[in-house]
């Protein structure tokens, strides 16, 4: 699977279209709103845009900034290397947008789902991954969200966004994925 | 509601499970023992339908253990009859099993079977069973198990189940099948992962990790009731529940405090107790089959290996003691039944490979030439290791005898097999 530049009407559609599935049976897939999808052939964004860009400036500690794609706040993963659960500086500045807002917003909840790539132990991969929440967990706390507002967890090597056996597929999978209340 | 809409799941999913009956798994025997001994199961007398459904299953199994080689033993062969010794020693069979079918009054049957060794021309056994039509597969398996354990001293586990985890495009099943793979029915299906499953001692439960509330929490799940209750969900992940011996505990694997660290909770999810203390990830506990140690893989030393802790004494007072030294990724420790070996995940090169430790000299052995090895498990009589593996892509089981000569198979159409589990002997 290719990694795909979703346009900015397209984002909004398939967060119209995530949310409006939160409410039936069967639930979706859990991707952090509008990041990837991981059946290209289900959702077609691309084909018939919605467009529901808003013209006006957000703020950016409201609930709508965590959706709105101009946002940093849209964004909800963070990446690791091989064995590594180091939160590397290019994400520094994602993680305090969303401290900031956690630190704003103290009744918003974030569950945290640290992600690993397929090689090895199932339950190890867990472990990894749980290492890797933890990470994020510990850095929004730095940058002042409370704990009582985290939950860090792990889906190990369970939930690949890419599922091909290469490097390229791995470090998409190597993730941490930030989900604020309602996405969870 | 949530809750709700897993059960509205759940019963559409146990709908399809009649639909998806013939998934099930199939046995291919990819490797054989070398000095294999030949046996003759004769075509019973009787009931002939009832005959020919049971030694087909009888020869079925002893010829998939590997450790038998099937002789035509010509004429069928009443239980109660004398076997023609020198027309089976010149077929080169060293034992013949003959039986009769007998059918009562209220529908039930009667199996009559015995076991001779020709050489000596002497009676080994004359086993009776009292079964009905819809027992007939496991008859046959109690039959091949008396076989097996008079011909080789040890227990067979023809009788024993397995579980394991089915993934077809978007639908997770928790599998119980016979260890021939017939006969499966789904424990669990549900639309979000499941790993881990482990038996009880006693066969009647499994422990798993389901990924439903999406995050891990541990279950305990009564098969004859199809009834679970949660064992551990707290502050972040719950995962690799293992059985104590007595099981009445479970070890278990929390983050509530930090990362992966061991603890102990009581089976019904209560009095929960730390095990062990690091720094790091310390995941995949097993007791050993004493109770004394519980071995567990950890990053403590850098790089995953495996350890084990005495289970005597305080949870503070204990110190690990490394048992991998070789290699840098060491994982998923499964001590054997008898104790006396360790098989485990070994990582050489980009291969991940089914490796096992004699205990007693810490010498290593590598079973197989595959590459995606995971989540070993012992049969019960310790003579079979079941595994995961990958073919073509493919998630399928694999199963390989201690010394690496017995080579097994086992797969399901269209479909990723996983995470798999031998049950206990349930006598």
């Amino acid at each position: 699977m290719r990694t795909r530049h979703i346009s900015l009407p397209a984002l909004a559609a398939l967060t119209l279209l995530l949310a409006a599935c939160g409410s039936q049976p069967p639930a979706p897939e859990q991707n952090p709103a509008g990041v990837e999808s991981r059946s290209p052939g289900a959702i077609k964004v691309d084909s018939n845009p919605v467009a529901r860009v808003q013209p006006d400036a957000f703020d950016p500690a409201s609930i709508a900034a965590l959706k709105d794609p101009r946002s940093p706040l849209s964004k909800r993963s963070i990446y690791f290397d091989y064995d590594s659960y180091v939160v590397k500086d290019e994400f520094q500045a994602l993680l305090t947008a969303h401290g900031k807002f956690l630190s704003a917003n103290p009744k918003i909840r974030m569950l945290i789902q640290g992600n690993a790539d397929e090689r090895g132990s199932r339950e190890y991969n867990l472990a990894l991954g749980q290492k890797r929440a933890d990470a994020v967990r510990k850095a929004l706390i730095l940058l002042g969200a409370r704990d009582d507002q985290l939950e860090a967890v792990s889906l190990g090597e369970e939930k690949p966004v890419c599922t091909e056996a290469s490097e390229e597929c791995w470090g998409k999978n190597r993730r941490g994925d930030m989900l604020y209340s309602g996405e969870f | 509601m949530r809750f709700h809409r897993l059960v509205l799941c759940c019963a559409a999913c146990l709908a399809l499970c009649s639909l998806a009956a013939r998934a099930q798994l199939t046995v291919e025997i990819t490797g054989a023992g070398a000095n294999r001994l030949p046996v003759a199961i004769a075509d019973f007398t009787g009931e002939r339908i009832i005959s020919q459904a049971l030694t087909s299953v009888v020869r079925a199994d002893l010829e998939r253990s590997g450790l038998f080689r099937l002789v035509d033993a010509g004429a069928p062969l009443a239980d109660s009859a004398t076997p023609v010794f020198e027309d089976l020693r010149t077929r080169g069979a060293d034992a013949v099993a003959g039986g009769s079918v007998a059918m009562f009054a209220d529908g039930r049957y009667e199996t009559r079977v015995r076991l001779s060794d020709v050489p000596k021309q002497a009676v080994l056994g004359n086993p009776a069973y009292l079964h009905t039509g819809a027992q007939l597969r496991a008859t046959a398996h109690r039959i091949a198990d008396f076989i097996y354990e008079k011909l080789t001293g040890e227990p067979g586990v023809f009788s024993t189940r397995i579980a394991y985890v089915v993934k077809s495009t978007g639908r997770y099943e928790l599998k119980i099948a016979d260890a021939d793979g017939s006969n499966d029915q789904a424990a669990l299906a549900s639309r979000e992962p499941i790993i881990s499953p482990a038996w009880s001692p006693d066969g009647s439960k499994l422990a798993y990790v389901s990924f439903e509330a999406k995050k891990p929490v541990v279950y305990v799940h009564d098969l004859a009731s199809g009834r679970r209750h949660v064992a551990a969900n707290f502050k972040g992940s719950n995962s690799a529940p293992a059985w104590s011996p007595d099981g009445k505990q479970l070890a278990v694997v929390l983050t509530k405090d930090g990362s992966s660290q061991l603890y102990i909770v009581n089976a019904d999810g209560s009095g929960v107790t730390r095990m062990a203390t690091s720094s790091g990830i310390d995941t995949e506990p097993r007791w050993s089959p004493d109770r004394q140690f519980i071995y567990f893989t950890s990053d403590r030393g850098g790089s995953p290996q495996i350890y084990r802790i005495a289970t005597g004494g305080g949870a503070s007072g204990n110190t690990a003691e490394r048992v991998t030294f070789e290699g840098s990724y060491n994982v998923t420790p499964r001590p054997s039944p008898d104790g006396k070996s360790l098989a485990f995940i070994a990582r050489d090169g980009g291969r991940f490979q089914l490796a096992l430790m004699d205990l007693a000299t810490r010498q290593t052995q590598i079973l197989t030439d595959s590459a995606k090895d995971e989540s070993p498990s012992f049969a019960p009589n310790g003579r079979m290791i079941l595994y995961a593996t990958e073919i073509n892509g493919r998630g399928v089981l694999a199963a390989v005898s201690s010394d690496g000569r017995v080579k097994q198979k086992l797969s399901v159409q269209a479909a990723d097999v996983r995470e798999p589990a031998w049950g206990p002997l349930v006598r």
